[in-house]
């Protein structure tokens, strides 16, 4: 046996840095002769050993693996993007190792986006905030945003172009491409498509504008599964034109959602949350709360923040529409019965009336088109258009029906005219309607090029796969749901060699090897307003919108009557709803979004049939039941969940999950709904039989019991015993007085943190959630850990119901660590890995913990995770550069918790110190606080009386969580408030006359 | 009934020493067992299953430190599983053998002396097994030595005021007592298997075990000072042992945890299951190797007693553990007793109480007490009940606390059956071993009971 010499890099290193120019080179070829350099590579590659040892070519070959080793060793890795993109809160001279900047950019989901702000540390995006100055985000986030960043390093993510899957070059596509093209020339492009998801952006319209004038006989479609049809539809029928219609909810004392799950989906959602929850606290003697009815058929988590919730099946809430169109005087509405009681009409429609002009009444994105009409029929009624509705000209560039515009393509490929067809994101073979049989159609092309970001089910029937480059990756532009304009700038360079939509369609134009760089900003030069377009450019990247392109409000008459009234349908009706998480199945890899409990069934890793528990009482269902979903002769096998408050006679089911090329995290996750999915049943559909098929299917959830068991967690009262008894909460939680110790008091000197959470503004989206996640180094640990009960989320949404089951309501209760003042952990840890700072914050020592545990045991909050395996990913190289540096990446064998995001504080505390000041409040937010969209998170010092949370403690509403305890948790929150209405007669949902009222497990 | 014809006429009870014994047989017998006698067929089937267990264990310990603790089926809420029941359970079970050693000494119990050595023995087995279990259960066991203190570079010392580093103490004190009360009992027996062996190695072997000892008035003297201070020291340790052992529960603000019986509740508790052992292991020792003349029906009747006493104490603890829920007006404390009684857990519960409340109202009936079949029986749903008893203190007190959405369930994996199994066999493992190498019974102290041993004392004062 041979006695190797171990390669030593760390001299090769130093011997290489202290060669210059031509010298490295010299170093590296004398490098790749060493005979150390020979064994390691034939350790390394012991196939090549043989292939080294023949004559000729191994010089050769020895030195070009020579060098690229040592180079791809050797190098450091930051991937800049080669053009000039700007920091936005602090330009430093150069880049400060350590100190993170900051890059304004935008992320799209369906062309609508929400601006954004990423963390970049050393030319690493880590973490996504939100954007202050977009008026989608105003600082906030929602779920997607926040895990993209698990997408930007997804190991799974589509890395090389491939030609019937094997590795080609771009030359060679390009080469194709143009050969393709140049048959085409003849023919003006008849047999040239091009499909794509829903297009805002100004430049990619510009794009395609153009090719279509090169190639006039060609055809442009856009498919969205998860599109705004109905609206489009609606506003068609009802204004004569395509109409966007926004929300000004800031305006709005009365809300009334049709089966619309505002607050949490939607491009809007996060602004709406804001808005809505703004006209909902409760502060001192400021005691005016919005009211929100919510008609829908699924329990959703807007459906549980109502102060009144009607579960009506999908076609009764057409018919509830029509009936409250009449009562609020829309003209010609016809009347129109149905199971819900008389108040849901008198009552709401004279609580409209009151507010005429500070109203709103929004439609279901995936209601119907009728649904739609009736509404904005309404809000014209009600005088809210243009006060709380905007209509606005549409974002699209080019506003489509996407069933049509599918069905089209479907016949395009069926009748053989297609030559090539280029899809540019999206993956219809997996998201297409099932009756359209778009995968059978495609076969039919002739030459197909899919750009993705994975080699997904649509990539895997195409001739070429064209890895496509993340939003954080690429220039772009898109737009708000207002219209407003962000340059999306890239913080990394493509990290697979992937090509941005823009530099996909390029090559379809004469100019077509041109960067995306150069194509939007080309396209803003002869846009641009400015007369200095340098300095434009500059701002708009720096702020990460462009100014005045929010759309103008447009005045829009209702022109058409009220719709038909259709009648009720029977049956089982079902409905799909795209997964509040994965949307329509493009984020179905990330671990985050996958493992994330969803808002009100908390389940995780899967989707499932919803169910009332009437219904499955009357069918003999059971949650985890798996049964036969049967609908228009299509079948899924899927697990049946109860969900209380989901209308009876009625199933909900959530597409995005299924799939079979996602990649290693999203594969085999849930069942595909697609399958049921047809072009004349989107959204809703009646007659669905369920068939039992006597087996089970065991689902995982964060929260197994949502009932709080008559104790004082969440407490939630209404505002009218606010303004007889504000310190209600108080009442309930019972603190004990300070003097039941016999310790004296510690003293906090300096600063003592404190965080204070409004219940009434948490709207349970679970942005705070993935927020900690990604700040924190927070580990995915799978369904079956999950179902376990050893998730390591350190924030968690809890939801409990009350009331009975088939109509409740819900509260909503984020729970991070409490960071006790006199914390049960600290007591019992033997070796001290748990310890009080002094600045009252209660320390995890990861290095010291042994982890016994014990502390867990005797967390009566239970905030503790436990690192029961290696959860921690410290294999995959592409996931390196996504952790946080400034947080440890957690080992086995330790317990974890929320810190605060102490990180976060030192970071503000050095720089105050610098500064030679001290930390100004607001200064430090923690990420949960940060990603709130409606602020009910708020961190600061307790000490400064003057600070924002020490004023919230000061509230009469403040109460701390199991107060009797005398934990003294430094989290404390703010009992949540709700409005009913009088008038509705309903028994409040108050937790007032404690204890009594009726509650399930 | 043979076992009948044994009952002394006077008292009503059996003798605590077969009739018929000389000094000369009881050194015979018990030595024979180690050195002369063939071993029974009951020995080598413990032994090659005790074995096989004991690879087990290894085997489970293996995976364990390979993959950690995330193979056992804790989580949270229940961080806490089979690891520290089993842990409580074999700590108790030791209990018994220092009472009978110590406490039955002080007290002057002379039937003890047939039955101490090797309840000393199933101690220390027991709390070696015991041992194992916190330092397993770690998230990072390597670094299970930061919990004693020690001058060390880090300037960290453990934390006090946790109830776990009061275990280390408790435990290693325990251990350390047992260890030395039972080798220092063995000195006066080890000289006499010398002496008798008739192998070079075994002289060898015992020689050097034996340390000297000549039976001289001038050892017997020390060692009979020495007995008698280590029984001094060894009392204490039986009472508190399992009363810091109890701490570790009641430190805790957990409700089911958080109790001021414990520690009394815990101690009976102990002594209880500890006597279960006994039974458990002497009742088949004595039918395969014929010593049902040294160990008497009087043992076995005393230890069903002392059963049946402790038994009750620990019975009476449910009730008031149960009365305080009520009693306390708390409305998580009523929970969980309402938890426990009727929860996923109710099964596991009513076994308990019946196990430990129930089937040993049997032993009342002296024909109960006198059957070694139903009392060896007996002994093992003790012993069951005992364990669930822990299992039931740690699982429905973890499983639903104080915040709904929290709550979990445990489900043991094959990993905690095999730990679990596999310490059973390590403890059999190192019993029948004892059995085969040192004399199970004291030779010296049976000798005493003799009625020329008793003569000569009386003439002699």
């Amino acid at each position: 046996m041979k006695n190797y010499e171990y390669l030593d890099l760390a001299a090769v290193r130093a011997r290489l840095a202290s060669a210059r120019g031509r010298e490295y080179w010299r170093s590296l070829e004398e490098l790749a002769e060493t005979e150390g350099f020979t064994d390691f590579l034939e350790r390394e590659f012991p196939r090549q050993a043989s292939v080294l040892e023949e004559g000729p070519g191994r010089r050769q070959f020895l030195k070009l693996m020579g060098a690229s080793l040592a180079l791809a060793g050797l190098t450091a890795c930051t991937r800049q993007p080669a053009e000039e993109i700007l920091p936005y809160v602090r330009q430093p001279e150069e880049l400060v190792p350590g100190k993170p900047l900051f890059f304004a950019t935008a992320m799209p989901v369906s062309g609508v986006a929400t601006g954004l702000l990423v963390e970049s540390h050393e030319g690493r995006p880590t973490k996504v905030e939100g954007n202050p100055q977009h008026p989608a985000s105003l600082g906030a986030t929602g779920v997607e945003a926040q895990a993209s960043i698990l997408t930007l390093y997804d190991p799974d993510r589509s890395q090389t172009l491939s030609y019937l899957g094997e590795i080609r070059s771009w030359a060679a596509f390009l080469g194709a491409i143009r050969q393709a093209l140049d048959a085409q020339r003849g023919k003006q492009g008849a047999g040239l498509r091009i499909l794509t998801e829903t297009v805002t952006s100004p430049t990619l319209a510009d794009q395609i504008q153009s090719i279509l004038k090169l190639y006039p006989a060609a055809r442009w479609y856009q498919w969205e599964p998860a599109g705004s049809r109905a609206a489009r539809t609606a506003s068609l029928q009802a204004f004569g034109q395509p109409v966007n219609t926004y929300y000004r909810l800031d305006n709005a004392a009365v809300i009334v959602s049709l089966d619309a799950d505002f607050l949490t989906c939607g491009p809007a959602a996060t602004r709406y949350a804001h808005d809505f929850a703004a006209r909902r606290r409760v502060r001192g003697n400021q005691t005016a709360m919005n009211r929100l009815y919510v008609v829908e058929s699924a329990m959703t988590a807007t459906g549980g923040k109502a102060d009144h919730r009607l579960p009506l099946r999908p076609s009764e809430i057409e018919r509830y529409a029509a009936a409250l169109a009449q009562a609020v005087g829309t003209p010609g509405a016809g009347p129109a019965q149905g199971g819900w009681p008389d108040q849901w009409i008198g009552a709401v429609a004279r609580d409209l009336q009151r507010n005429r002009g500070n109203c709103a009444v929004i439609p279901g994105e995936h209601a119907s088109p009728a649904v739609h009409v009736l509404a904005q029929q309404m809000n014209q009624a009600l005088g809210n258009a243009g006060r709380t509705v905007i209509h606005t000209d549409p974002l699209e560039a080019r506003p489509a029906d996407e069933i049509e515009e599918l069905r089209g393509l479907v016949n395009d490929l069926n009748s053989g005219v297609v030559d090539l067809l280029v899809m540019v994101g999206g993956n219809p073979v997996f998201t297409a309607p099932a009756d359209l049989k778009f995968k059978e159609a495609l076969g039919k092309a002739r030459t197909r090029v899919h750009l993705s970001l994975y080699d997904d089910e649509t990539s895997a029937l195409c001739h070429w796969h064209v890895p496509e480059t993340h939003y954080l990756e690429a220039w772009s532009d898109t737009r708000a749901f207002d219209g407003t304009v962000s340059i999306m700038q890239p913080l990394i360079a493509p990290l697979y060699r992937g090509r941005s939509a823009h530099e996909l369609l390029t090559t379809l134009t004469e100019q077509f090897e041109r960067s995306g760089y150069d194509i939007v900003r080309d396209y803003w030069r002869r846009r641009s307003p400015a007369a200095d377009f340098e300095a434009w450019w500059r701002r708009a990247l720096h702020d990460g919108v462009v100014p005045n392109t929010a759309l103008p409000p447009k005045t829009v008459a209702v022109k058409s009557g009220p719709p038909a009234s259709r009648p009720a349908r029977s049956g089982i009706e079902i409905a799909f709803r795209p997964d509040p998480y994965l949307y329509d199945g493009r984020f179905a890899n990330n671990g985050w979004l996958q493992e994330l409990p969803r808002p009100m069934s908390k389940l995780s890793w899967d989707n499932a049939v919803h169910v009332a528990p009437a219904t499955a009482e009357k069918l003999g269902l059971q949650s985890e039941d798996l049964v036969e979903l049967r609908f228009q002769g299509r079948t899924v096998t899927a697990p049946v969940w109860i969900s209380p408050g989901q209308a009876p006679d009625s199933v909900t089911v959530h597409y995005g999950f299924g799939r079979t090329r996602a990649g290693k995290v999203g594969n085999g996750a849930g069942f595909n709904a697609y399958a049921l999915r047809s072009s004349s049943a989107m959204w809703n559909g009646a007659g669905v039989e369920i068939r039992k098929t006597g087996r089970k299917y065991r689902l995982a959830t964060t929260q197994n019991h949502h009932s709080m068991q008559g104790r004082h967690l969440a407490i939630s009262g209404e505002a009218g015993e606010y303004r007889k008894n504000p310190r209600f909460a108080r009442d309930l939680a019972k603190e004990p007085p300070p003097s039941l110790t016999l310790y004296p008091e510690w003293k906090y000197e300096g600063a003592a943190w404190g965080m204070a959470i409004d219940l009434t503004a948490c709207v349970n989206c679970n942005a705070c959630v993935v927020a900690c996640q990604s700040e924190n180094n927070i580990p995915v640990v799978g369904k079956e850990q999950v179902g376990r009960g050893r998730e390591m989320h350190w924030l968690r949404v809890d939801t409990y119901f009350k009331g009975s089951p088939d109509d409740p309501s819900a509260v909503y209760q984020p729970v991070p660590c409490m960071h006790c003042e006199t914390a049960p952990c600290e007591l019992v840890c033997p070796v001290q890995a748990t310890a009080h700072s002094s600045e009252g914050l209660n320390d995890m020592v990861y290095n010291r913990c042994v982890g016994t545990r014990y502390c867990s045991n005797n967390c009566p909050y239970k905030v503790r995770r436990f690192n029961f395996f290696r959860f921690a990913d410290w294999d995959t190289p592409s996931l390196q550069p996504m952790y946080n540096p400034d947080v440890t990446v957690r080992s086995r064998g330790v317990m974890e918790k929320c810190t605060y995001c102490v990180q976060r504080i030192r970071e503000a505390q050095i720089t105050a110190k610098r500064e030679d000041r001290g930390v100004r409040d607001g200064e430090i937010q923690t990420a949960c606080q940060q990603a709130c969209p409606t602020q009910a998170i708020v961190f600061g010092d307790i000490n400064d009386k003057n600070s924002r949370v020490a004023r919230l403690k000061g509230e009469p509403l403040n109460y701390s969580m199991l107060a009797e305890l005398n934990t003294r948790p430094r989290t404390t929150y703010l009992a949540e408030l709700r409005n009913p209405n009088p008038e509705m007669g309903e028994p409040g949902q108050g937790d007032i006359p404690a204890g009594l009222r009726r509650e399930r497990t | 009934m043979p076992e009948q014809q044994l009952l002394d006429a006077e008292k009503g009870q059996a003798p605590v020493i077969g009739p018929g014994h000389t000094f000369a047989t009881v050194t015979d017998k018990i030595s024979s067992v180690v050195l002369t006698q063939r071993q029974p067929l009951m020995w080598f089937a413990t032994l090659s299953t005790a074995f096989l267990l004991t690879m087990l264990l290894l085997l489970a310990v293996t995976v364990l430190f390979a993959k950690g603790t995330g193979i056992w089926g804790i989580n949270m809420p229940v961080a806490w599983g089979f690891a520290i029941t089993n842990f409580v359970w074999w700590i108790g079970i030791g209990h018994a053998g220092t009472l009978i050693s110590a406490i039955l000494l002080l007290l002057n119990q002379p039937w003890r002396n047939s039955i101490n050595r090797f309840a000393e023995a199933m101690t220390i087995f027991a709390v070696a097994c015991a041992g194992l279990f916190p330092i397993l259960h770690l998230g990072r066991p390597w670094l299970f030595y930061w919990l004693i203190p020690y001058p060390n570079t880090m300037g960290v010392q453990p934390q006090f005021r946790s109830p776990l580093v009061w275990d280390v103490f408790a435990v290693t004190t325990y251990a350390t007592v047992s260890v030395l009360f039972w080798f220092v009992g063995l000195l006066p027996d080890l000289a006499t298997l010398r002496d008798r062996s008739q192998t070079r190695l075994g002289q060898m072997f015992y020689g050097m075990l034996a340390m000297g000892w000549r039976g001289s008035a001038r050892h017997w003297r020390q060692h009979e000072v020495a007995s008698l201070l280590l029984a001094g020291l060894a009392t204490p340790l039986v009472l508190s042992v399992h009363t810091v052992v109890s701490f570790d529960f009641t430190i805790a603000i957990l409700p089911g945890w958080h109790s001021t019986i414990f520690p009394p509740y815990f101690v009976a508790g102990a002594i209880y299951s500890g006597f279960a052992m006994v039974l458990v292991l002497a009742i088949p020792l004595r039918a395969a190797y014929g010593l049902g003349d040294l160990i008497t029906m009087r043992h076995l009747d005393n230890s069903a007693k002392v059963m049946l006493g402790t038994g009750l104490i620990v019975a009476y603890s449910y009730l008031m553990e149960a009365f305080m829920a009520w009693y306390s007006g708390v409305g998580v404390e009523k929970f969980l007793m309402l938890n426990r009684m009727t929860g996923p857990y109710a099964e596991q519960f009513w076994m308990l109480v019946s196990c430990n409340i129930v089937i040993i109202q049997l032993l009342w009936f002296r024909k109960v007490r006198q059957n070694t079949l139903a009392l060896f029986g007996i002994s093992i749903v003790v012993l069951i009940g005992m364990w669930l008893e822990r299992y039931v203190i740690i699982v429905t007190s973890l499983h639903r606390d104080f915040l709904p959405s929290s709550w979990g369930m445990f489900h043991p994996t094959r990993w905690d059956w095999a730990t679990y199994t596999g310490t059973i066999g390590l403890f059999l493992l190192l019993f029948f071993l004892f059995v085969r190498l040192l004399p199970m019974i004291s030779i010296f102290e049976v000798r005493t009971l003799l009625p020329e041993a008793r003569v000569k004392e009386e003439t002699r004062a």
